[in-house]
């Protein structure tokens, strides 16, 4: 490989440790080794505490406090930096290494137009001759700021600078962020989950973005990940990282099409990509719209007809002077059945108002028009009295677990709390439902007087699940029930879902944005954009023949694509990978 | 006023203990662009506290509380009768605090006027958090037009100085220490009200309520089991202020002559019974009120203390 001083980032044997309250630092990273070459883009991938964050905040000096190197060596262009001074590394960051965060919601300063925002990286490093460029003119600020934000693809640049951040979407944020980190022209760029809060056809174009930039000028990529398909697809060298160590390290293609190491086989194998093999059993598709769709056949679980949701319409006194806003429709038209047994799944990106719909019939939010029967009751006339009646046959699970449990029960009591709210058997007889409950979601019972934040994500979301089947409903919602899940967590939660409806016939169904997921475990499938059906079928329809172009988008839009290909070459059966369209 | 309070610890001291586990992740996201080509270091130390202020808080609070309860087990003089022959003394071994005009042990009467300041306070505590947090929490769970009306009525609660306030209630009541701490109790309906409507409508909006109305509870079974307890300890926060700031208003009421008739030990009094001799016996005024700035002190460190601990 490359000899040291052509490297932009070298990091050798390094142990990063956090101060602990026992005295000695704990190390969260051990012994991690890896090179970034010139238009190299380097993965690190994990899940949730493997220490890749850790691992790149290391290498620009960003550690959170209490955070220290250990033991090891980075250097950046050849430069040991491992103990530079503060004040070094202000030279650095920008000029040489630059940082692409994580959540362009929270990374750019409210106040502060976006073209300010830009032009502070040059105002700070003014008169700090940079590796790739002379002296930075104060004066000559603007048009580069403007050249900048046209680099990334920011449409009418003049006019975008002088906008906040408020008024940009989080694509364009994420660009603008990006615009910054590579404003002084650093060889290296870290881009820590650059795409996680993005929506998949916006993240499609961001990584693009970023492949543009390594290849036109060469530029170096640390990508942290924990989406072994995103890496798959964009990196020429992965890293697994798992509790801080170094799993698996080697070019991508090796990697994935012969892992060394058993748990990247495992992430390989629980990371849902349009490859995975489906083990469901077809189910008739019943698509919405149509009065005749379901005639004759056992009336459906779930029927919602020309559903419409409306925010924030006028209130009383502006409709009695007849002035104020007209409402905003977030959901316009929705039409869908879901046969009993079976799991329909609502896609689309945010705003598309799938969220809105599922609360809808739940009964959380209230509808503008059309109609939602849900076991044979038609939701909307619902009393309170019979809206809570409803809640003993249909159950919500949350996307996040930790906001969805009450920090101040013990999960013994989140699952018990339904039991007591209908008042159904004694006290003891409650508690052994809850414990079975648990049980069935396998929690052990060392972990039921907890509270939910000393639980795992996927724990919690195991107790979220227990605290909704103990009623034994008819009909589930899970919102986004497992994006916010590692992996291997997210497998182990879809197949326990799998588990329960096939013992207890329940009906599901599923919010996600996630088309990987929804391909594995759902029957039929609705495609929302704008609140509208975009396009609805069975689940092999929808990924065989997709009719609508946005829904091609979206397929074309999961990240893996490299992943299945090398699946199929290592002779992984794979009916979907050959049929699916992989682009457009 | 404090209504704020909830707010004020950002979330670092957290992000300091589990950084080794999964907060690290999250850190990623700080700073912004300028803050990253500027590398501004990433952040301030934030360390705990030394637990030393809280444990000598709780010590002094216990200790009024005591002279309160069991005033005779402290002052060894008679609150009441005076030894003329020993008027104005200054501290000594025999009169720590000195003695007053009638040659009264002012040390006796400090501990003996305990019981008025802080059952005035408490009162005025009660006052305030009862109907501050009925308000509040009727505001923040029924919300629409009650809660305008009585955000409203708040407001104007809060635009009267609470001098002012106070005074015109003790006119209403009459004069005596009971009415003094009912007026200084309805100064602070206000700010209890603020405080537990926002924690109200806070908790109100979390998943976690909806997810309990989802599993069929009834309104005033989530209020109680999930509403109630994760908004109160704010309140409650506030209330340990309250009670400082209570004192305070009190003796300063007592001070005005608002408050108790003059053989009554209590703390404001005693100040003001002593602010003619400032010249000549500084003690007087001096040491009762170092009392009441301790006490007050001790019962700010313990909100503090309060609002932190129920973020952790």
């Amino acid at each position: 490989m490359s000899t040291v001083g052509t490297n932009l980032l070298e990091v050798t044997d390094l142990s990063v440790g956090y101060a602990s309250a026992g005295g000695a630092p704990r190390a969260v990273t051990h012994g991690v080794s890896f090179a970034v070459a010139p238009g190299e883009v380097v993965a690190l991938v994990g899940e949730s505490g493997s220490g890749k964050t850790t691992t790149a905040q290391a290498a620009i000096d960003l550690l959170p406090p209490g955070g220290q190197v250990l033991s090891g060596r980075i250097a950046l262009d050849g430069e040991d930096v491992t103990r530079a001074s503060r004040r070094r590394w202000r030279q650095l960051r920008g000029a040489r290494v630059g940082l692409v965060p994580q959540d362009p919601g929270a990374s750019l300063d409210p106040t502060k137009r976006i073209g300010d925002s830009i032009a502070e990286a040059f105002r700070i490093h003014a008169g700090a001759p940079g590796p790739r460029h002379g002296t930075v003119l104060v004066r000559s600020i603007r048009p580069r700021v403007l050249e900048l934000l046209e680099r990334v693809g920011i449409d009418d640049p003049e006019r975008r600078a002088r906008q906040y951040p408020h008024e940009l979407s989080g694509g364009m944020k994420q660009r603008v962020l990006i615009a910054g980190a590579i404003a002084l022209g650093p060889g290296l760029l870290i881009a820590d989950e650059p795409t996680s809060a993005l929506d998949v056809t916006v993240q499609r174009r961001i990584l693009a973005l970023l492949d543009d930039l390594r290849r036109e000028q060469g530029t170096g990529i640390l990508l942290v990940t924990h989406d072994l398909a995103l890496a798959a697809d964009h990196a020429d060298r992965i890293l697994v990282l798992r509790d801080g160590r170094v799993q698996e390290d080697g070019p991508a293609a090796r990697v994935l099409a012969a892992p060394s190491s058993e748990y990247t086989r495992r992430l390989l194998a629980d990371a849902p990509t349009l490859a995975t093999p489906i083990h469901r059993a077809a189910v008739p598709a019943v698509g919405g719209g149509a009065a005749e769709a379901s005639d004759g056949a056992a009336p459906p679980a779930l029927s919602v007809r020309d559903l419409t949701v409306e925010f924030g319409g006028p209130g009383v006194l502006a409709r009695l002077v007849g002035r104020g806003r007209p409402a905003f429709r977030a959901v316009d038209g929705v039409s869908f059945d879901v046969p009993r047994g079976t799991t329909h799944a609502l896609v689309g990106e945010s705003g598309s108002g799938k969220t809105t719909t599922a609360r809808a019939v739940a009964a959380f939010q209230r509808a503008a028009g059309g109609s939602v029967t849900l076991l044979g009751r038609d939701v909307r006339s619902l009393s309170a009295a019979g809206r809570r009646e409803l809640r003993r046959s249909v159950q919500l699970v949350y996307q996040n677990p930790f906001a969805s449990l009450d920090p101040r029960q013990s999960i013994l009591q989140a699952v018990e709390e339904p039991l007591t709210n209908f008042g159904l058997g004694s006290a003891a007889e409650r508690h052994d439902h809850a414990v079975k409950a648990l049980e069935r979601v396998a929690l052990p019972a060392e972990l039921h007087a907890r509270r939910p934040r000393e639980l795992s994500g996927g724990q919690r979301q195991r107790v979220a699940i227990a605290r909704a089947i103990v009623l034994h409903p008819e009909v589930l919602i899970l919102d986004e029930a497992t994006s916010a899940l590692d992996v291997t967590v997210q497998a182990g939660i879809l197949r326990l879902l799998d588990d329960l409806q096939r013992e207890r016939g329940m009906t599901y169904l599923v919010i996600s944005h996630d088309l990987a997921v929804v391909r594995q475990i759902a029957d039929s499938i609705t495609v929302l954009r704008g609140g509208r059906v975009v396009e609805q079928g069975s689940t092999s329809e929808i990924f065989e023949r997709p009719r609508a172009d946005y829904t091609r988008e979206l397929i074309a839009a999961i990240p893996g694509a490299s992943l299945d290909a090398s699946l199929a070459v290592t002779g992984t059966t794979s009916t979907l990978s050959t049929t699916a369209p992989t682009g457009a | 006023m404090s209504t704020d309070l909830s707010l004020a610890p950002g979330p670092s001291a957290v992000l300091a203990e589990e950084a080794g586990v999964e907060a690290g992740d999250a850190a990623g996201a700080a700073g912004t662009v300028g803050g990253v080509a500027a590398g501004g270091a990433p952040g301030r130390r934030r360390r705990r506290l030394p637990a030393l202020t809280v444990v000598a808080s709780f010590a002094l609070l216990g200790l009024v509380v005591a002279w309160a309860l069991l005033p005779a087990l402290f002052g060894h003089a008679d609150p009441y009768a005076g030894v003329p022959s020993e008027k104005l003394a200054g501290p000594s071994p025999a009169h720590w605090f000195g003695t007053d005009t009638t040659g009264r042990d002012l040390f006796t009467r400090v501990v003996y006027g305990a019981r008025y300041s802080l059952l005035g306070g408490a009162v005025a505590v009660t006052v305030g958090l009862v109907a501050g947090t009925a308000i509040g929490v009727l505001a923040g769970t029924i919300g629409g037009i009650l809660d305008e009306a009585l955000m409203r009525v708040v407001d104007v609660l809060l635009a009267i100085p609470a001098l002012l306030l106070s005074l015109s209630v003790i006119i209403l009541l009459g004069f005596g220490t009971t009415s003094v701490a009912i007026a200084v109790g309805v100064t602070s309906v206000a700010a209890f009200a603020r405080l537990s409507r926002s924690e109200v409508a806070r908790v109100r909006r979390t998943e976690y309520v909806e997810a309990a109305f989802g599993s069929g509870g009834r309104w005033w079974q989530v209020l109680l089991r999930h509403v109630l307890p994760n908004s109160l300890t704010a309140v409650l926060a506030l209330a340990a202020l309250q009670f400082g700031t209570a004192i305070l208003a009190i003796s300063t009421l007592g001070f005005l002559g608002y408050g108790a008739p003059p053989p009554t030990p209590e703390w404001g009094l005693l100040i003001a019974e002593g602010r003619n001799y400032l010249a000549t016996a500084w003690w007087l005024t001096t040491l009762p009120g170092i009392v009441v700035v301790l006490t007050v002190l001790a019962a700010n460190r313990v909100s503090v203390w309060i609002a932190r601990r129920s973020e952790a």
